[in-house]
């Protein structure tokens, strides 16, 4: 879905564009009336926040800095904030992610006792970030919960394993790692969990190719559902 | 080895066999005598490595145990998943946002009710129309939300009686279900995957009858409950095999990210309905029930207790319940059908199918845009967590602000709780280990999706 005229209307560079719309009734592939067809809309995600945050959230974020000056995380670590119905995220630079982690555990003034586990997305128009890794960390002392994204390219898909700090990641990345390729360097035994153990390629990407099986029913066949008719 | 000695028959069985490695010959072994398998080369170490399941009676569905023995002991356990695994999360991609409840109700198929809740929570997050949806949807959803959880604990006490033995347990725990299933069948006109609850608040108002017949089933339930329960509460045998077997401490709960009855048993009082309510749950009144045992009986004391509990919040629910309506207002996103529950189940009801096919056109066109094309969602993303049977209910939820999600993910807490089969069982006999992962009460279709 990616062309040239992107280029005319995406907006800044700092916000996420992860897909681009075009005409005003999402149909592909039919002849179009309405003279909508040559729209071509960028939508990207929510863009960076700036202080204060709001809430309990810029009482966080200020002892998430000391702590980080404390524990020799640089203070470049965090890419950007963004709060977004109600949720705050934390984008971290990956090389700086284990200690982040190590942070948000052991401060008291912080204490994310529970690790909600990676989930994983991939966003093929964010060009160099394609693949993010999404923490979901809950802090029971405090009743807090928050978000620490972290992105690799495509090209070079590792993010480190935070397993040491957080032993319930393992089967998360696994997982992770299952359907997205990402490559968490330093887990243990980062082997496939759901899919076989000899299952090519990784399903929840979205250049996977879908059909799988070609059902021919009086000459014709079904289409896999990415290249059906739909209003996406 | 210089001698061959067939220990195996190969020539028979075409699984039994054997193989040189660098730790020495391994053998493959598929039932048969023990006593006809001779005892290989003495003096080296002797391991052997059993394939519990994935079709086994006591694993819980498709879970595969892979458990290194020393005699009775088991030395090591491993968990092999992913039998179950349908693409649930792949598929969502390319259904309406409506449409996905229909699949997130099929992955903990004991527990569907918070599934499709916890993604209606999200989804409305991403509308930002929370505070829109109707007073009466949130209670029908609070009541169905625990009597789920009541049924889906009997189910938990029914198969881990059956598989430590206790058969009277397994029949009673069942026959106690279909009280609460019943329930589930009048008001969504499906005994479970009811796709129920939706974007916007629940398909369908209960039926005319409906508030009375709950209010009848419910001391039935009670007395049926108590005498399950009272078969295994204070049993020697029951307690013999339960207490002290699947020990897993605070520390090890929270390493590994354990949450709902296995954290409780270790003491800590944290529950999501408390800890940050959602569906209104700080309006209720309940308590929740700990244990400091650590163990696979203090895990089956808190859900009898969770139970009675459940049953509290369903007595304050019927009598909170005013009319009104259960879906959101805002027509651009509440389903436009007024369903009802016919012989065959649930569908469009009659005097809607005759407004919108003979009255309305504008009804019609409504309907049609809304049903097909669906709605769209601005971009962005949420994490939702409610708590379900089994602990923390996770889902994260990426908009690309079109009509289907871009990324839609399930934390099941079956699926991070199956990690401590380790910890809990690794030094103790294979008979503890079904123990254990019966009082970890995990369901594949969570684990899996």
């Amino acid at each position: 879905m990616t062309d040239n005229s992107l280029a005319l209307n995406a907006p800044g560079p700092e916000l996420d564009v992860i897909a681009v719309r075009h005409g005003a009734f999402g149909v592909s592939g039919s002849g179009d009336t309405s003279g909508f067809g040559g729209l071509t809309e960028a939508v990207a995600m929510p863009g960076p926040s700036a202080k204060p945050y709001g809430g309990w959230f810029d009482e966080m974020s200020e002892e998430l800095e000391l702590a980080m000056a404390d524990r020799g995380v640089v203070a470049g670590a965090i890419e950007k904030v963004v709060v977004d119905r109600g949720e705050i995220t934390f984008f971290v630079r990956r090389d700086q992610l284990v200690g982040f982690v190590q942070a948000l555990r052991d401060e008291p003034g912080l204490r994310f006792e529970l690790c909600l586990g990676v989930s994983g997305a991939h966003y093929p128009l964010d060009k160099g970030r394609e693949l993010h890794g999404v923490y979901h960390f809950r802090s029971i002392t405090h009743g807090r919960q928050i978000r620490v994204e972290v992105t690799c390219p495509d090209a070079d898909a590792k993010i480190p394993s935070i397993t040491a700090v957080y032993p319930t990641n393992n089967w998360h990345e696994r997982e992770t790692f299952d359907f997205f390729g990402i490559d968490f360097t330093g887990h243990p035994a980062l082997t496939r969990i759901e899919m076989p153990d000899d299952w090519p390629g990784h399903p929840q990407r979205k250049d996977y190719p879908l059909g799988g099986i070609p059902v021919v029913y009086k000459g014709a066949t079904v289409p896999p559902p990415d290249e059906r008719r739909s209003y996406a | 080895m210089s001698e061959q000695v067939k220990f195996v028959d190969e020539d028979t069985d075409p699984y039994a066999t054997s193989y040189d490695t660098t730790e020495g010959t391994v053998y493959t072994v598929s039932g048969g005598d023990w006593d006809s398998i001779k005892a290989p080369s003495e003096g080296k170490q002797e391991r052997v490595v059993v394939n519990m399941g994935p079709q086994h009676p006591s694993t819980h569905g498709v879970l595969r145990l892979i458990l290194e023995l020393d005699g009775e002991t088991v030395t090591e356990a491993r968990c092999g998943i992913g039998y179950l695994h349908t693409g649930i999360e792949k598929n969502m991609e390319y259904r309406t946002w409506t449409q996905g409840v229909t699949y997130v109700t099929r992955m903990d198929y004991l527990a569907p009710f918070f599934n499709e809740t916890a993604y209606c929570l999200g989804v409305e997050k991403l509308l930002g129309v929370t505070d829109q949806i109707p007073e009466r949807a949130m209670t029908i959803r609070v009541m169905m939300m625990e009597l789920n959880r009541i049924s889906s604990h009997l189910v938990a006490l029914a198969t881990g009686g059956m598989e430590l033995g206790a058969l009277t347990a397994m029949t009673f725990g069942f026959r106690e279900r279909e009280l609460v299933l019943d329930i589930f069948e009048m008001i969504t006109g499906l005994r479970m995957n009811s796709a129920y609850v939706r974007p916007g608040g629940v398909a369908n108002d209960l039926p005319e009858d409906g508030e009375r017949r709950i209010r009848e089933t419910l001391p039935l339930l009670k007395k049926r409950m108590k005498d399950t329960t009272d078969l295994l509460v204070d049993n020697q045998i029951w307690m013999g095999r339960t207490v002290g077997v699947g020990y897993l401490d605070l520390a090890g709960c929270m390493a590994l990210g354990i949450t709902g009855p296995i954290l409780r048993s270790a003491g800590l009082p944290h529950d999501l309905r408390k800890a940050s309510p959602y569906c209104g749950y700080e309006t209720y009144e309940f308590d929740i029930p700990t244990q400091t045992t650590c163990d696979a009986y203090g895990r089956f004391l808190i859900r009898v207790a969770e139970m009675a509990e459940s049953m509290r919040i369903v007595e304050q629910c019927l009598d909170r319940l005013k009319p009104g309506p259960v879906m959101i207002e805002d027509r651009k996103v509440g389903w436009p059908a007024k369903l009802s529950i016919g012989s065959d189940g649930q569908g469009n009801s009659p005097e809607y199918i005759k407004e919108i096919m003979s009255q309305s056109m504008e009804a019609l066109i409504h309907h049609f845009k809304l049903v097909t094309e669906g709605f769209r969602v601005p971009a962005g993303q949420v994490y939702s967590a409610i708590e379900s049977p089994r602990g923390e209910l996770g889902v994260h939820i990426v908009s690309a602000g079109g009509t289907q999600p871009y990324r839609v993910h399930y934390r099941d807490p079956s699926f991070t709780n199956l990690q401590s089969v380790a910890s809990m069982s690794e030094g103790s006999q294979i008979a503890d280990v079904v123990a254990a992962v019966a009082s970890i009460d995990p369901v594949m279709g969570g684990v899996d999706r």
